[in-house]
């Protein structure tokens, strides 16, 4: 069942007629404050509206337009049928990994491999998780993404059915990746809403993998949120690589959590995309926390790319890395707006954060904000933005050694990458998206 | 034979009215190897880097060739595949560019330019540690991004360790001998007299005498203010040495006069 949104009424007016239309059937939670949820959830969208660009967080990124489409608003459990082939070219088959695939955000098992899973372990889709595990999924669903001021994840959690599910018990180490490729497919412009939960117990020792495909040449939007928990000393990798082509647009929010000890790191690749807005949010809630945010856009052709990053410095003696690098060709947009909040009281917080774009054309562009707020004394916080074109020095070092104007160029793009790929923790991992990189700078300066 | 052929070379800066080399001229024949030396800012790296292909530099009058040909229209990599190299004396940081495979493709480049087959990675690597232990370089500098958190000395060392690599015709030393230790010297002065041969020439740009001890130039040549004022054989090293450059200043200018 999928429902047809009206594009003769305002786009919240579709949405939540959409909502009220479907009202206590593909809806229905099983869960009675997950139904409440909802419920506020669809009154807090109605009331925020979708963001324009007059609101401070969407000054550069503009969706109004792209969600004003005739998306088909798919809220039931039927799913266009995926050959193994089709994925074929996604699944990084050098990475030993625990593989989950997401058809339009719901787990198909015939594409998936989970292999063998530590025991206690659950990688499953979030409703069997919600059947199986109820405790765990009330525990945490809902907890960490706030839709207070965030209009999408007001929208997402209205409308939430499905997505992927992480459980990693206590004290569990999971040596291989858990792979979440997530594509879409279908002939019909689509918006989808998959709501994931990654849940990180205290001493576990876990990295998980996301890539985002698409199958369609249709016009898709797709509004993900994702929350991740990572309890005391436990330490979650977590990559995001977004590749679904020029047609595809969405808002990717991601909020985590942390307890006492624990390691947080986040690394997200973007190489295509209409319009892709990412919100990663993590609090530090507890004190001797490290949180790494990385990222890494490769623009090209019009594709715009926002990465808001959110850390919460809320407890003493944490440090935060923050890394995101540009390389921007022809007329694409990046921006990036990082925010760091010291809340009073916590002192000793060391954060650092840095954005360096490389601007190709003319035509590219590039919007880059800090934005500390710091209510405690004892803290240090850095940061510092570069926008510039190859380094000419360099470029003339390479070719004085033979190496031609455009090989040295891609050289020096690679190189620029490479502070934020030797972040990736997994070789398979790290070889696929510098391969990617490299496959695409090698038609650049010719 | 001559290798290298300066006439009357002007050269300012691209876009700017800035007037730096102002009639240089200057012969190296093959097999010879010649010393330039001069006080700061008399235009010895503008020199080395015009030679080089540097595009900031504007050539405003003059000529230079090599092996007889016009070499100010060739590109810098053009210039390195005829055999053309530059020792730079502020060589350049390059973080995330692995020293192994930039050089592994100049050192094909260069090969395939020449007609030689392309290394083969056993191959190359084997070179390469023959030439970084011939040169001194530290073998796991090698395996680093190129010049990243290099010493002084280390950056030095790896520019001659370059230069043993990709066997050039043309040789510049840009105050390579600058900020070596002893040892680090005389390695470079031993890799630069391996490779010295009929064939070859060199231009090394020092403000110090000692390095002419152990590879002791065929001539040496002054520069100032943009021009050669001076040429005389390895005796005008020492004294240099002794009696700076005062004396040839005025001797300039009373010439001049
Ligand atoms: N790109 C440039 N723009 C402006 N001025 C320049 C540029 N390059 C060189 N110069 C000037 O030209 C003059 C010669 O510089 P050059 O580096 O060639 O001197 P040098 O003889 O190598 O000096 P040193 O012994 O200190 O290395 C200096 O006054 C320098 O400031
Ligand atoms: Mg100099």
């Amino acid at each position: 069942m999928s429902t047809a949104l009206d594009t003769d009424v305002r786009p919240e007016d579709r949405f939540i007629s959409a909502f009220e239309v479907n009202h206590g059937q593909a809806l229905n939670g099983t869960n009675a404050s997950i139904a409440q949820q909802r419920e506020d959830a669809i009154e807090r969208f109605s009331a925020l509206g979708i963001p324009t660009n007059s609101l401070e967080a969407w000054k550069y990124t503009d969706i109004s337009k792209i969600i004003d489409r005739p998306y088909a608003l798919p809220l039931a459990p039927e799913v266009p049928s995926v050959d193994p082939s089709d994925i074929a070219p996604f699944t990084i088959d050098d990475m030993d990994a625990h593989r989950v695939v997401l058809v339009n955000g719901r787990v198909d098992p015939s594409l998936s491999d989970l292999g063998d899973l530590p025991s206690g372990v659950v990688v499953s889709s979030l409703t069997q998780a919600g059947d199986a595990h109820p405790d765990i999924v009330e525990a945490h669903y809902g907890q960490y993404a706030d839709f207070e001021d965030e209009a999408l994840t007001a929208l997402n959690t209205a409308f939430v059915q499905d997505g992927a599910f992480v459980y990693v018990p206590s004290g569990t180490v999971v040596e291989k990746p858990i792979f979440f490729l997530h594509v879409t497919a279908g002939q019909e412009d689509l918006f989808l809403q998959p709501r994931h939960l990654f849940v990180v117990e205290d001493g576990a020792i876990a990295r998980i993998v996301e890539a985002q495909h698409s199958l369609t040449d249709a016009h898709t939007f797709t509004n993900t949120v994702t929350e991740t928990f990572v309890g005391e000393r436990a330490n979650l990798e977590h990559y995001l690589v977004q590749d679904e082509g020029p047609n595809a647009s969405q808002v990717h929010t991601r909020a985590g959590q942390q307890k006492d000890d624990s390691v947080y790191s986040t690394n997200t690749v973007t190489f295509s995309g209409e319009v892709v807005r990412n919100n990663a949010n993590i609090e530090a809630d507890g004190s001797f926390c490290e949180s790494n945010l990385y990222g890494l856009c490769i623009g090209k052709e019009d594709m715009h790319v926002d990465n808001h990053t959110q850390m919460n410095h809320v407890q003493p003696d944490c440090n935060s890395n923050e890394l995101y690098k540009h390389v921007l060709n022809d007329e694409s947009t990046a921006v990036f707006n990082g925010k760091v909040l010291v809340t009073r009281g916590s002192q000793r917080i060391d954060a650092y954060q840095q954005n360096d774009t490389i601007v190709l054309t003319h035509d590219a562009n590039i919007y880059t904000k800090p934005e500390l707020e710091i209510y405690a004394d004892d803290v240090v916080c850095s940061h510092g933005a570069t926008t510039g074109q190859v380094d000419e020095e360099g470029v003339f070092y390479l070719r004085s050694r033979g190496l031609s104007e455009r090989r040295a160029r891609i050289l020096m793009l690679q190189a620029f990458c490479d502070e934020v790929l030797s972040e990736y923790k997994i070789d398979a991992l790290r070889n696929h998206i510098t391969e990617k990189i490299r496959q695409r700078f090698a038609n650049y300066f010719s | 034979m001559a290798l290298l052929e300066i006439e009357n070379l002007h050269v300012g800066v691209e876009g700017e009215d800035i007037h730096i080399l102002k009639g240089v001229d200057l012969t190296l024949d093959t097999g010879d190897l010649h010393a330039i030396m001069g006080p700061n800012g008399s235009g010895k790296s503008t020199l080395a880097s015009v030679i080089a292909g540097r595009e900031e530099y504007e050539v405003l009058d003059g000529e230079i060739r090599y092996d007889g040909d016009d070499l100010l229209e060739l590109e810098p990599e053009e210039r390195a595949e005829e055999g053309i190299f530059l020792a730079f004396q502020y060589p350049v940081e390059l973080p995330g560019v692995s020293m192994t495979n930039f050089l592994k493709e100049a050192v094909n480049a260069v090969r395939e330019a020449r007609g030689q087959d392309e290394l083969s990675s056993a191959e190359f690597l084997q070179q390469m540690r023959e030439r970084a232990d011939m040169m001194g370089l530290d073998a796991d500098l090698t395996k680093r991004s190129v010049n990243e958190g290099f010493s002084g000395g280390e950056k030095k060392r790896n520019e001659i360790f370059q230069l043993a690599m990709l066997e050039p015709r043309l040789a510049i030393l840009d105050e390579t001998d600058s900020g070596l230790d002893i040892d680090a010297l005389k390695n470079v002065a031993d890799g630069v007299n391996k490779l010295r041969d009929e064939d070859r020439g060199f231009l090394v740009i020092t403000h110090y005498e000692r390095i002419l001890q152990y590879i002791v130039p065929d001539r040496i040549h002054v520069m100032m203010d943009g021009k050669v004022v001076r040429s005389g054989d390895k005796d005008l090293a020492q004294q240099l040495e002794e009696h700076g450059y005062e004396w040839i200043r005025e001797e300039a200018a009373a010439a001049a006069a």
